[in-house]
């Protein structure tokens, strides 16, 4: 008997050959090669499943199943936006593309605008730091993007906060939408950019499916905060690629407190000596949702740090996932590595997988993990109890506790404060719900 | 009465501990019960705090008239009972100001009183703090992370001075404290005495009582009150240790 393939990617590929003649950049040559070729790969590899490794626990046969369409962007001006966590600077897309008439970035010392815009002088700036070829999921965001935020802080340049708004309309069918984000720093600048996503306000199927190129040259400093708020029906797949460079730092924290199934994926590469990456998350799931974490970390220079804090609670029947690999290469002498991941466990139903993994090459390195998964200790509880503190308040109080380390890793205080009151909003929700 | 149990009994993981404890303590009075290790001393203050896995298999324990074995801890705490643990737990990421300030505004809206926010807090807690040689960097830490086992102590009578119940029970608050800290913590239950102040202080050792002289002393031996008297009895049994106790209670 013949296996027959069938992934569910095939609505995907459907969708790219009736899109391909509308898509933007649709007449540049490098353009439609780099799609040409990101389709031939998703095509021979097909959506992910449990079978391969890194996808061991997470299954997307419920994406293949949806049947997911173009996304008709249904929010206008008139729309109230969410509030802003930083300075004056907004960007916003809507349905991942980019609304100049929403987005307030005048007089910046940088650019922020439209990948789509600015298609034909992005030869080189697509695909390098995230090539589609060994990753589905990559490819299926090349194959299909439209458009994405493209910014790019100059050399020596403080930019301050920037929000970025990535809101879903969503609509009576399942929709799709896979922006291509190019960020760039170039040497000493720095920016804190902090990304809420949100949407759709009724219960749509909506997929988010994002692939950040990010660059981060000698000395400069990125904080990207990334806080994934969207709707319960939501499918929400990320993909952060990041290249830091000799003294630079990329640090990135993602919270996960909305969609039915969410998988960020972060990949760093320290290149340069004295680089540094802080990756802290946490994920906050109730109910049926599904999150899965998975960091790659490739220490390829000398002297690089690389810190990693990763919370989860989980209550209802949610399940949990993460994975976290750190591969330290033979040049990567006087690495220091520390990666942690804890969960808690509200709930008997809910499960949380975690699978950390070291590869080692050089020999003068630190390089430490640990996991653990718990519940609420009763002693902790309690010892509240005896004091007067209601019992729910008491869980709140442990659970914002469980939370603090991931969120003082964060190094610039807005980003800081916006993750707070996340996390606390998701808390106030949870115990009413 | 403040505190009346009558023939408690209770057990863990089904092992009976407590077997029939009677005992009454007016309101304004301090009762002392000492008591060799594994007498049932810190099971009957869980028990009467209302910790989870102390199961009560028989009896009865009243405060101030209304069934505690009923009602939740933090009901208990609200009604007025304090326990001082023997070993005071640690909250780290929980913050001792952001601790102190909940449990106090917990019980003041219990009581019906204003919430104090975080600067009204603060300045009551000072007040209190001064007279525990207490820092204002122990706010500033996690609840009793990296604290020391006197630290900790002055932590849980600064907690008492805070919510002022009108019963405490003081687990074995002695143990681990030098001298200088015994007083200070002795000082925190004494500047609590009055008409509507009760205590119940269990120790082992007699040492804390000089400091905080009881009104009656209760001997706890395999889970029942062996012999009950005056202050004199602490100090019979420093002289004579338990075993002329059990000798005359088997």
């Amino acid at each position: 008997m013949t296996a027959v393939r069938h992934t569910g990617a095939e609505g995907f590929l459907q969708r790219f050959e009736g899109l391909r003649a509308r898509l933007p950049g649709r007449r540049l040559p490098w353009l439609e090669a780099l799609r040409e070729d990101a389709a031939r790969a998703f095509r021979a590899q097909g959506l992910p499943t449990r079978r391969v490794e890194a996808w061991k626990y997470t299954d997307l046969r419920p994406l293949g199943e949806a049947g997911f369409e173009e996304a008709l962007s249904s929010i206008d001006g008139g729309q109230a936006l969410p509030v802003a966590h930083g300075g004056s600077a907004r960007a916003v897309l809507v349905d991942g593309r980019f609304r100049a008439d929403l987005s307030a970035l005048d007089g910046l010392p940088y650019a922020a605008g439209s990948v789509a815009a600015a298609l034909p002088g992005l030869e080189g700036r697509i695909g390098t730091v995230a090539p589609a070829a060994a990753l589905p999921m990559v490819a299926l965001n090349a194959m299909l993007f439209e458009d994405g935020l493209l910014l790019t802080v100059p050399a020596g340049v403080a930019g301050g906060v920037l929000d970025l708004l990535s809101l879903a309309s969503g609509g009576a069918r399942p929709e799709a939408f896979h922006p291509r984000h190019l960020i760039r720093l170039e040497a000493g600048a720095s920016l804190t950019l902090i990304e809420t996503a949100m949407g759709p306000e009724h219960d749509g199927t909506t997929l988010h499916k994002p692939v950040y190129e990010i660059e981060v040259a000698d000395g400069a400093t990125l904080v990207h905060a990334r806080l994934q708020q969207e709707g319960r029906q939501g499918f929400h797949l990320s993909a952060v690629h990041a290249r830091v460079a000799a003294g630079g730092t990329y640090d990135n924290f993602t919270l996960v407190a909305g969609a039915r199934l969410t998988r960020n994926e972060i990949h760093i590469a320290l290149t340069g000596p004295g680089a540094a990456a802080h990756m802290n998350g946490a994920q906050l799931l109730a109910g049926g949702q599904h999150a899965d974490t998975t960091t790659y970390l490739d220490h390829a220079a000398p002297g690089c740090a690389s810190r990693q804090t990763y919370k989860t609670v989980l209550a209802g029947r949610s399940r949990g996932v993460f994975q976290g690999k750190i591969l330290v290469r033979q040049a990567a002498q006087k690495t220091d590595g520390y990666q942690m991941n804890q969960a808690l466990l509200l709930s008997p139903e809910a499960e949380m997988n975690s699978k950390p993994q070291l590869e080692i090459y050089a020999d003068d390195v630190k390089c430490s993990h640990g996991a653990t998964v718990g519940e609420i200790d009763h002693g902790q509880l309690f010892y509240l109890r005896s004091r007067g503190v209601p019992e729910a308040q008491a869980r709140s109080l442990l659970i914002q506790a469980f939370l603090q380390e991931a969120v003082e890793g964060v190094t610039d205080e807005a980003a800081r404060a916006a993750l707070g009151a996340a996390v606390t909003g998701w808390w106030e929700r949870e115990a009413l719900a | 009465m403040s505190l009346v149990i009558e023939n408690l009994s209770a057990a863990v993981d089904g092992k009976p501990i407590l077997n029939g404890i009677t005992l009454a303590i007016p309101a304004g009075e301090i009762h002392a019960v000492m008591g060799p290790n594994g007498s049932g001393k810190s099971t009957l203050s869980y028990v009467l705090a209302g910790r989870d896995g102390y199961e009560v298999t028989g009896g009865a324990a009243t405060f101030e008239g209304r069934d505690i074995l009923a009602m939740e801890p933090e009901e208990r705490a609200a009604a007025g009972l304090f326990l001082a643990f023997q070993y005071p737990v640690e909250l780290p990421g929980v913050g001792n100001a952001l601790f102190l300030r909940t449990a106090l505004n917990a019980i003041r809206k219990h009581r019906g009183e204003p919430e104090l926010d975080a600067m009204q807090f603060l300045k009551v807690a000072r007040e209190r703090m001064r007279t525990l040689n207490m820092t204002d960097e122990m706010l500033r830490r996690g609840v009793n992370v990296g604290f020391s086992g006197g630290e900790k102590k002055r932590n849980e009578v600064l907690q008492m001075a805070l919510l002022q119940p009108r019963l405490a029970i003081l687990d074995e608050t002695d143990s681990g404290l030098d001298i200088d800290a015994l007083k200070i913590v002795a000082d925190g239950v004494n500047a609590l005495r009055g008409p509507s102040f009760s205590a119940l202080v269990i120790t082992h050792y007699q040492r804390l009582l000089n400091y905080i002289v009881p009104d009656r002393v209760h001997v706890l031996l395999d889970g029942r009150i062996a012999t009950s008297g005056g202050p004199e009895l602490a100090q019979r049994l420093e002289a004579e240790g338990y075993a002329t106790i059990q000798a005359e209670a088997a």
